[in-house]
Formats: structure tokens, sequence, C-alpha cells
């Protein structure tokens, strides 16, 4: 009992290392095995310590051993399990397990099997240091290696240039906010001492507050989170990383990495709660990102682009209820996010094993009866995440709203305007890819038509799972489970009379986006086709997400390698330092050539010199005598 | 074997290991080879025994030898480990066979004069790290530029007469002002308390007038700072680094760029306290600006070769600004972070020398997709890039983490004192770990993925002998990455001792100086 | 004869000053090595003369060491000379400018 933890993190470390190095050898088998089964193993370890954290009520903590000592400071590896952690682990290994089953099947073809499986379980490994560290350190250990896994499986088919190309990007934007969020672990670690987070909570609930502003660090922490969990400034790592295999976005950029920012914002919360201008900065952000991307995700026509932006949008969501302190609440968003959305994508990924590699949603349509469990699953998930009760996302989303309109802490009606809004689109573009996908007359191409299967039970059976949980996981309140942790704040006392209102108003704009989707795109989308030239474009603005990436480009990377290239080097490395240099060198080379020009060679000359020279002496000492 | 005794040995190991090569016939170029191979593997045995009996919590001096050697002048033979210098002669120990290992295929010609030349080298810089008495000291580190200059000027590229008379003599011009300030720093021990010594620990007490300790540290400073090399006197090191065969590179990256660091810290910081901390804003600079510039300017070059020196230049920078924050933190930061650079650098050195044996080219733009080319290769590559990178779990994290926070926290202190400067500086460094994926995952980019391109197909992967040199090496960096305690436990004393020198006020005529807090003010936590 | 003193040395003087003229204006060899005994012999008329004014031997010793060094100087500069010219084919001082630069 003592070493659960640890060997919940070591698992799929195993797996790693035995599918890494011995993997392509030991034949498909072996590899499924160890892939999966390590996982599950996983999985039951950490069900076995939610058991033993109910019986003892205490958090579990594991010290593994101590990493460094110098001077009055220590630095150690230890694990921490609470009701917080608890949630993020079973989601972690849970829906992981679920993946790499899936993925069992999506992958059977590929030549890479091995070492697609021994990164993902390098990822599983690096995620679970990240929910389980006791201190930043641990975490942040976690929260680089989930960006290395992230690296190495968005370019997982790396011969080609354009998908190696997006792991790089999501590798370096994520840099970019882990830059803030170090900063701000050094503030932390100068002021109070320590990187545990358990202890830099308690530090900050207690009075005195510890003499630095919380905001500051808020932030600072913030900037990781935006970077790691894809809001603005930083989101435009995700929807490139759609390169990789569909089970990766599913896992990474869906259920687990992406909301390792939201995670991390909760644990802290003991901060949070003591910095509303850092607060404030997160709702705004969070309910800013939330409605841009559901902007562009409904001009998408690439199914797994549509899901990245509404993976970015859901994310917005989550720190929108934890910018107005319902950290709780964010969690609880986190959880039924992470069902939905991969079955989203992993249903994605059937759509486009069925269709042979098809993922232009302008050539899908009708599949509705022919892949029938995806399907099925594809659609409980879609219901889920507009928001339509009783599914769990009508549940998490709702109490959102609901604190976006009324928190004590930040609520207000112009957040929840954005925010509903935000709903009403997502409700739109998500029917949008339903209809698209799955309805009306087939648009495609004879030859793929000709090969269109229902996915083998590997996948099938992972995506009747998710449905099921999307279905009926809203009925475990993870913000009743988390409330002694992380108490949900007040609501405004006038406004508690509008919570009803609130809800129906929540279901009715699910309603409305659901037809509207239906109006547009129903009968193969012939309204929509027929209004599309008027809007040609605000679509076209939409479609190439308002060239943020471009401005980036323009704004930073080329400004960057330009002032490299030609002010750093040539004008400052070769031109000044080494022409000095060289300058010098030519001098001295010049000096000598000149002076040697005295060496004539010239017997009587040299005689001469011999004559002045002993003048010239003894006219000296003539005037010392 | 006796305490001082093994020392000496490891010392004169390469010595003993000349006079053998001297022995083999010119033919026979094999014995020569695997000759060199085992001296040296004896030499890191011998070092590990040293290393492992080296005691963590002994203050002074271990394994001392102090010999009389030129009486009159004060000059002893005195030589000894301490926790500044055991980590970096562990260092050079262990690359040492890996030098010459990774050199079988690639030197053919004067294959005698080359491993003579490499023993001679890994003398000077042996005697360069555990010499305790300036003398000694000033020796060893002349005697370090005659193999260089060979090693680079006979078995180099194409423009190897300039890089190595670029070298030699950059170099060589601040060790001259380094003569001057030695003579100086001796006489003016002399004229104070009567005593002529060249040894450290007494150098140490002396007190030296504030504009006096200015020009001295600049002396010192110049010739180290050309080493280290810090910017702006770094343009020797991407030439030499190009125009060196990869033995050279691998000796010139692992090892003899720390002794430039390693000058500061024993020498130019401790003896001249004072300056140190009224300078340390532009030395803090400087460090800065070597990890932002070296971090651009590896960005745009098109020699593969050039892109790891450049990339050296800025990870040298982290080594100086931990140094200079005199947080404990930082210094040990620091000293992990010489470690890590000697072994990541090597480690590409040689994978830069493997791929140029087989394709004949340093041009970036002639590879591409060599991960499905080179498969083993590539992943060593990879590993060794990430730790370049500072990727947690590698040696390079450990470094640059702590020397970030160390900077941070000296820089936090001085702030909550009214001093902005060091915050804003420290904050600037760690824009270094962005720009540092940048270009090190650029190179990957267009060295391993995209579609596959190199001359001379097909390619042959790794051999053994290839493996197992990269394997050590790795094998090293996730060590010091995931079990940084027990090296950090030796040097500890020695970098509370370098804090202690610092942080003392010696001027005479006591004009104050700003003094930096070495401890922040913490909260203890509950 | 100490009255004649001055008029001695004015004349070891001029001399030595006639040699040093001829060995830096003239261009031929043999001419310059016979102006560097003329040198040499104003010298030794110099000595000669203290030696007398002092009352000393000294003078007149060393007056005898250097005879037979000049005379070993000048056995060894003919065939130098000789060699030099043997090469070049003239006696031209100016035609001899290999050690330039």
């Amino acid at each position: 009992m003592n070493h659960l933890l640890t060997l919940i993190v070591l698992l799929p470390l195993a797996g790693f290392l035995l599918n890494g190095l011995a993997g392509p050898r030991l034949g498909k088998r072996f590899v499924t095995a160890v892939g999966c089964g390590l996982p599950i193993l996983a999985f039951l370890a950490t069900v076995q310590c939610v058991l033993t954290l109910n019986a003892a009520g205490d958090p579990l903590v594991e010290r593994v051993y101590t990493w460094a000592r110098i001077g009055e400071s220590t630095f150690d590896v230890a694990f921490y399990f609470d009701r917080l952690t608890a949630v993020m682990t079973l989601i972690v290994t849970g829906v992981g397990s679920l993946i790499h089953v899936y993925s069992v099947g999506y992958m059977k073809e590929d030549k890479g099997y091995a070492r697609y499986f021994a990164y993902l379980n390098l990822f599983l490994f690096f995620m679970l240091l990240l929910v389980l560290g006791r201190s930043l350190l641990v975490l942040f250990v976690g929260w680089e290696g989930v960006g290395l896994a992230s690296y190495l499986l968005i370019g997982f088919w790396f011969e080609d240039a354009e998908k190696a190309r997006a792991g790089k990007k999501a590798f370096i934007v994520n840099r970019i906010g882990d830059a803030g969020f170090l900063v701000g672990m050094f503030v932390l670690y100068s002021t109070l001492g320590t990187l545990d987070m358990d202890r830099i909570n308690a530090a900050f609930m207690a009075s005195p507050m510890p003499a630095v502003s919380a905001s500051l660090v808020g932030i600072l922490l913030f900037i990781g989170a935006t970077g790691k969990s894809a809001q603005i400034p930083l989101y435009v790592w995700l929807p490139d990383a759609m390169a990789g295999p569909t089970p990766v976005s599913a896992l990474i950029h869906a259920a687990t990495m992406v909301t390792a920012g939201v995670y991390m914002i909760a644990r802290l919360s003991g901060i949070y709660v003591h910095a509303p201008e850092a607060s404030q900065v997160i709702a705004v952000v969070g309910v800013l990102t939330a409605f841009f991307a559901a902007t562009i995700a409904i001009a998408q026509t690439d199914i797994k682009r549509v899901l990245a932006y509404s993976t970015i949008s859901q994310l917005g969501f989550m720190f929108v209820a934890l910018g107005v302190g319902a950290y709780g609440v964010a969690i609880f968003h986190l959880y039924t996010h992470a069902f939905f959305k991969a079955c989203l994508f992993l249903g994605s990924g059937s759509v486009i094993h069925a269709l042979s590699g098809e993922q232009d949603i302008r050539k899908m349509g009708g599949l509705a009866r022919k892949i029938p469990v995806t399907f099925v699953t594809f659609a409980v998930a879609t219901a889920a995440i507009a928001g339509l009760p009783p599914l769990a996302g009508y549940f998490s989303k709702d109490e959102i709203l609901w604190f976006a309109f009324a928190s004590e802490r930040g609520g207000s009606p112009l957040l929840w305007g954005l925010a509903a809004g935000t709903a009403l689109l997502t409700a739109f573009y998500m029917f949008r890819l339903l209809w698209l996908t799955f309805f009306g007359r087939s648009r495609m191409t004879p030859e793929v038509e000709h090969h269109i299967h229902e996915s083998p039970f590997s996948m099938t059976s992972v995506l009747v799972v998710l449905a099921v949980f999307s279905a009926i996981g809203g009925f475990f309140s993870i913000p009743h489970f988390l409330e002694p942790l992380l108490p949900m704040p007040e609501a405004k006392h006038e406004l508690h009379h509008l919570e009803t209102p609130l809800v129906v108003v929540s279901v009715v704009l699910a309603l409305l986006g659901l037809a509207a989707a239906a109006f547009f795109f129903g009968r193969d989308a012939e309204r929509a086709n027929r209004l599309r030239p008027r809007f040609a474009g605000l679509q076209k603005l939409l479609y190439d997400k308002y060239y943020i990436d471009e401005l980036y480009d323009r704004l930073i990377t080329r400004p960057l390698y330009w002032i490299s290239d030609r002010v750093f080097l040539r004008i400052g490395d070769r031109a000044l330092l080494d022409g000095t240099l060289n300058g010098l060198a030519g001098l001295a080379q010049r000096t000598a050539g000149a002076l040697g020009r005295v060496q004539t060679g010239n017997l009587h000359l040299y005689a001469l010199f011999v004559l002045l020279g002993s003048l010239a002496c003894l006219l000296l000492v003539w005037r010392h005598v | 074997m006796s305490e001082p005794a093994l020392l000496n040995v490891v010392l004169y190991l390469p010595v003993a290991g000349i006079l053998l090569l001297l022995a083999v016939p010119r033919e026979q170029e094999s014995l020569m080879r695997w000759l060199s191979f085992a001296v040296m593997v004896v030499q890191l045995v011998f070092t590990v025994m040293l290393y492992s009996r080296f005691d963590s919590a002994d203050p002074g001096l271990q394994f001392e030898t102090r010999l009389p050697w030129i009486r009159d002048w004060g000059v002893y033979y005195h030589i000894g480990l301490d926790g500044m210098n055991v980590l970096l002669v562990m260092l050079t120990a262990f690359l040492g066979p890996l030098v010459v290992a990774g050199s079988f295929s690639a030197i053919t010609k004067d294959v005698k004069l080359f491993y003579a030349m490499v023993f001679l080298i890994q003398f000077a810089m042996l005697g360069t790290f555990v010499a305790q008495d300036l003398f000694v000291f000033y020796l060893f580190w002349e005697t370090m530029l005659i193999p260089m200059f060979l090693i680079i000027g006979i078995w180099g590229g194409e423009r190897r007469i300039y890089a190595t008379l670029k070298f030699v003599l950059y170099t060589a011009f601040g060790s001259i002002l380094m003569l001057a300030a030695v003579i100086y720093l001796v006489y003016s021990l002399y004229t104070s308390t009567g005593v002529t010594s060249f040894a450290f620990t007494d150098l140490y007490k002396t007190e030296l007038p504030l504009r006096v300790q200015t020009v001295l540290l600049a002396a010192f400073a110049l010739s180290f700072a050309i080493k280290v090399p810090m910017v702006p006197l770094h343009t020797w090191l991407p030439d030499a680094h190009v125009e060196a065969p990869t033995a050279g590179s691998v000796i010139l990256a692992g090892v003899l760029l720390k002794m430039g660091t390693y000058g500061f810290m024993k020498l130019g910081f401790p003896l001249f306290p004072d300056a140190t901390q009224f300078f340390a804003p532009t030395i803090m600079t400087l460090a800065v600006v070597s990890i932002v510039y070296g971090a651009c300017l590896a960005l745009v070059q098109t020699d593969i070769k050039k892109i790891i020196a450049y990339s050296s230049i800025s990870h040298l920078g982290y080594v100086m600004l931990g140094l200079i924050s005199l947080d404990l933190l930082g210094i040990q930061g620091a000293v992990i972070q010489m470690v890590s650079h000697g072994l990541t650098a090597a480690g590409l050195f040689l994978m830069v020398g493997m791929i140029y044996e087989r394709c004949h080219t340093r041009e970036l733009a002639a590879y591409g997709g060599l991960a499905k080319l080179l498969p083993v290769y590539s992943v060593f590559f990879m590993i060794l890039t990430l730790a370049s990178v500072g990727l947690p779990t590698t040696s390079g994290f450990t470094g640059e983490f702590l020397v970030l926070l160390g900077a941070f926290r000296s820089a936090w202190a001085q702030y909550q004192q009214g001093i902005g400067y060091p915050l804003a500086v420290s904050v600037t460094a760690v824009t270094g770990v962005v720009l540092g994926a940048l270009y090190m995952l650029w190179f990957a980019q267009r060295f391993l993925f995209g579609t596959d391109k190199a001359p001379h197909q097909p390619l042959k992967d790794l051999d053994f002998r290839e493996r197992a040199i990269l394997a050590t090496i790795v094998a090293a960096v996730f060590a010091l990455g995931l079990f940084p305690d027990s090296a950090l436990q030796k040097t500890e004393l020695a970098a509370k001792q370098y804090q202690q020198l610092v942080a003392t006020e010696r001027a005479k005529m006591g004009r104050s100086v700003q003094r930096v807090a070495t401890e922040s003010t913490t909260r203890s936590a509950p | 004869m100490a009255d004649k003193v001055p008029l001695l040395l004015s004349l070891a003087v001029a001399i030595f000053a006639l040699g040093l003229l001829g060995v830096v204006v003239r261009r031929n060899v043999l001419v310059m090595l016979m102006c560097m005994e003329l040198m040499l012999n104003g010298v030794n008329l110099s000595l000669v003369t203290f030696a007398h004014q002092t009352g000393t031997a000294v003078g007149a010793v060393l007056v005898f060491l250097i005879f037979v060094v000049a005379a070993a100087e000048i056995a060894i500069a003919i065939p130098i000379v000789l060699l030099l010219v043997r090469s070049k084919r003239t006696l031209d001082l100016d035609a001899y400018t290999d050690l330039k630069g």
C-alpha cells in the first residue's frame, strides 16, 4: 500500500521501456499485451487508491526519493493523492486505457506499431507524474514530459514534413507558456521556500499572507496554462496537432494533456482565491477563447479540425469556471468533456478508418446506416457536448453558465452572455458536423464508398463505453465530491431566483443550435449552400482562422529569423567582431611589413644606422657625464 | 594506494601513455589505437576510485600533494581535489576513452602523433583542474594550447590554419594579460604581508583596493571569458569547431570550455570579490546576452557543427549566470550545467563526426529524413538534443533549472531591496528555454524528419563501438538528470566556500560596494 | 713629447674618421675592408698616445692584441669576400641584398 502511487506511475514507464527497446522484435501481441495491459493495471491500482483514500480521509502522501539537496533547500520527488488527484488519475488511467485499447484496432496496419505504444505509454507516465506530483517541480517534469510525448506523437508519421512540423510547433508554443510557468514557480520558491503545492496553498490560506502578490503568481502560472491548455494567445498549436493519429488527438488533445492547465489552477486554488485580478484575467481569456474558437469551428471542413477548435472552446469554458472561483465545476466539465470529446474524436477516427482516410466532411454524408455503431455513439456524444439534458455535458456546462452569471467572485451578465453565445454556437457547429458527416446523400467517391466498413470490436467497444459515460456521467456530482477540497463560490444573493430560468435558457439554446443546424445543413446542406455565396468573405475569414497563424509568423517568427541573420550574424558576428579581429591581425601584418622595409639588405645602410646609433648613444652619455 | 599518490597517478597516466606510444612502431596503427584506449580506460578506473573515495563532508583539499619547487618564489608543486574540481576531473577522465574510441576510424594519418597530442592535452586539462598553486595552474593552462593547435592544424578541415591560429592567438593574448595580473597579485601579496606565495589559499587573503581589483579582475576575466566563451569574445569558437576533427571538437566542447568557467569559479571571482560584486550586473548581462545571442545565431546556421558551437555559447551563458548569481542554488546549478554541457556537447559532436564519416558533408541542407535512414542514430540524436534543450529527467534540466532558480531567487531578494535590474535580466534568461527549443528542434526537424536525403547512400547505421560510446553518454545524462544528489553533495562545500569568498569584503580603504544577498528571505515551510 | 699629444690624438681621430667615412661611402668591398683597417689603426694610434701619456704599458699591449686580432680578422674576411664575389661576380656592395626584408 505504501508504494501504490509510485506503482501507478511506474507501470506505464515500464511499458515504454519494454515496448521501446524490445517491442519491434517481440511482435504485435507482446506489444499489445504490454501496451494496453499496463495502463489497465494502473487504472486498477488507482481504484484501489481511491478506496484507500475514502477509508483514510486524509490525503495519501508517498515520498519516493530526494532529487537534490542544496544548502537549506530540499527537492523531493513525492506523490500526493487527494480527491482532486483521484478524479484526475481515474480519468487519465481510465480513459487512457480505453484509448490504448482503441489504438489496437486503429493502428493495426501501421509499421510503427511498437513505437506508437511506447510513446503512448511514455505519455501516460508523464501525465501521471503531472497529476500525482506533490511539488510543482514534479508537476513540471510531467508537464514538459507530456509536451515531449505530444511532440513525438503528433509527428509520428515523420516522413511527412508537414506533420513533423506540427509536432515542433506544439513543443515550441508550449515552451513559451512554460517560460511564464517557470517564472511563476521561481517567484513562489523565492518567497515561500517550497514548491510543494499543498504547502503553497496552506501558506496562502494562512494569515498573514505571504508578502507576494498572489495575482502576479497567478498570472504567471496561467501563462503556462494558456500554452498547455491552448488558450489565447497560445492555442495555435492545437489545430495543427491533428496531424497525429486520431487516438492521440483523443487522448492528448482532448482528454488529458490539454486539461493539465485546468488541473494546475484548480490544484493551486489557494492562490487564486486570493488573486481576484488574476482570476478576472482567467475568466476573460477563457470566455474570449471559447467564443473565438467556436466561431472558427463553424467554418471548418476537416472533421478533426472542428473537434480541435471545439476542444479549445470547451477548455475556455473550464477556465471561465476557474476564473469565477468554481474550481470544482471546472473539474466537473473536465471530466464530462473527457468522455464526450474522446468519444467524438475516436468516433471521427472510426469514420476516417471506415472511409480509408478521408477527413473532409464535404466528401462524406449518408453514413448513419452504413456505420451505425459509430453513428449512434457520435450522436450521443454530440448531444452531450451541446448540453442536451440529461446527458453529462448538460450538467457541467449548466453549472458553469450559472456561476459565470452569478458567482460572487467575478460572475457577470456579460460573462454569461458570451458563454451562452458560445454554447449556442457549440450546439450549432456540432450538429452541423453530425449532419454533414452522417446524414443526407453520400458525397463520397465511389472508391471510398465501396470500402466502407464498421470498425473492429476493439474500436467500437470503446466508443460504446465512452458514449455510455457521456450519457450518464453527469449524474455523479464531481463538484459535490470535491466540495471539501474546492468549496463552491457563493452565488450573488439577489440573483438566486434566476437559477432555474437560466437552466431553461441553456436548454433552449442547445435546442436552438440543434434546430439551426438541422435547418441549414439538413437535406444535404441545401440551405447552407444557397446562402454561402452571400457570406463568402466571412466564411473565408473564419475558415482561415482569422489569419492568426500568419500574424504570428509576420510579427514574431520572421522578425526573429531576420534579426538573428541580418543583425546578429552578419553585422554582429561577421562584420563587427570577426572584422575587428581580422582587422587587428591585418594591422599587425601591415605594420610588420612596413617596419620590415627598413631591412633593405643594403649593408651600407646598416652601417649608417650603426654609426648614427652609436653617435646618439655617445651624445646621451655626454650630456649626463 | 595512498591518497595523494592516486591523484598523481591519474594526472601522469597520460604522460606514461605518450611514452608507451613512442615505443610502438609506425605501422602498427591498430596497436596504437587500442593502447591509447586502454590507457584512458585505466585512467578512468582510477578516477572513479578517486571519485568514490572523495569525502563530501571534508571542506579542505583531498588527495593533496605539496612539494617545494622554486622556493625563492614561493612556488610549490601543489595539487589536490576539492568540491570544485572533482566533478570536472571525473568529466575529463570520462570523456578520455570516448574521445579515443570516437576517433578510431576518423584519424588515418600520423596516428601516433595524434594520440600523443590527445594525451598531452588530457594531461594539461587535468593539471589545470587539480592545480592549487597559481604558478602550476598557469603552466598547465598554457600547456593546453600547443596540442590543441596541432590537433586542429594538422587533422582539421579546409580552413584549419586560420581557425587554429585564431584560437591560439586569441587565447594566448588573454593569457599574457593574465600573467601580468598574476605577477602583480603575488607582488602585492608580498608587499602587504611579506610572504611570497603562489598558493591559492594565500592569495585568497589579499586585500586590494577596489580600483586595483578591477584591473586585475579584468585581466583574469579577459583570459577566462575568451575561453568560456562569452559574447563578444566568442568568435573563435565556431571556426575552431568547424575545422577541428571530431576528437578535437569533443575535447574542446567537452572540457576545454569548462576551463574558462572553472577559472572564474576558482580564481577570477574569489580573488577579487569586491570588483566581482561591483561588476555583477555587467557580468550577469553578458551571461544573458550569451544565452540569447548564442541561441539566435544557432538558428540561422547552415553548418551542423556551427549550430552546436553556438549552442555551446548559449549553454555556457547559463553557467556564468549561475556563478554570478552567488546563490547556492545557482552555483550548484552552474556546476551541474558544466558537466551536463560537457556530456551533451561531446555526444552531439561525436554524432556529427559519425555522420560526417558516412556522408562527408556538414551542410544541413544535404540531410533529411535520417529517422528513416538511420533509426538507431536518430534515437540517440533525439535524446541528446532533448538533453541539450533541458528536458526534465536529463542533466540539462537539472543545470538550467537550478541556475535559473538561483539567479531568480538572488534577483528577487535584490528586488526587495529596491534593485530591479537583476530581476529583469533573470526573466530574460528564462526566455532562453524557448529559444533553445527553437533552434534545436528546428535542427532536428531538418535533420531527422521529412523526405529522406543524404549523400553516399545506402548508409550504415551505428555499429557496436558507436552505440557503446553514445549509450555511455546517454546513461550519464540520465543519471545526472534523475539522481543529481550524489554529485551535488560532493560539490556543496566547495560551492559554499566560493560563495563565502565572493561575499566577503576585502577591499582596503573600505569603499563600500552594493552587497548581493546570498540567501533570500524565505518563509520556513510548515 | 707631451705637447705633441693633442696633435697625435687629432691625427688618430682624423684617421678613424676617414676610415669610417670610407666604410659608409665607398661601394667597393675591398676598399671597405681597407677603410676598416684604417679605423683600427686610428684607434691603435690613440692607444699608443695614451700609453705614452700615462706612462703605463697597458695601451701598448692592447695595440699588439689589436694587431693580431686584426690580422686574423682580415685573414677570414678576405676569403669570405672572395666567395661572395665569386657568386655575385661584382665587388659592388650594393648588390648584396639577400638579407632584405
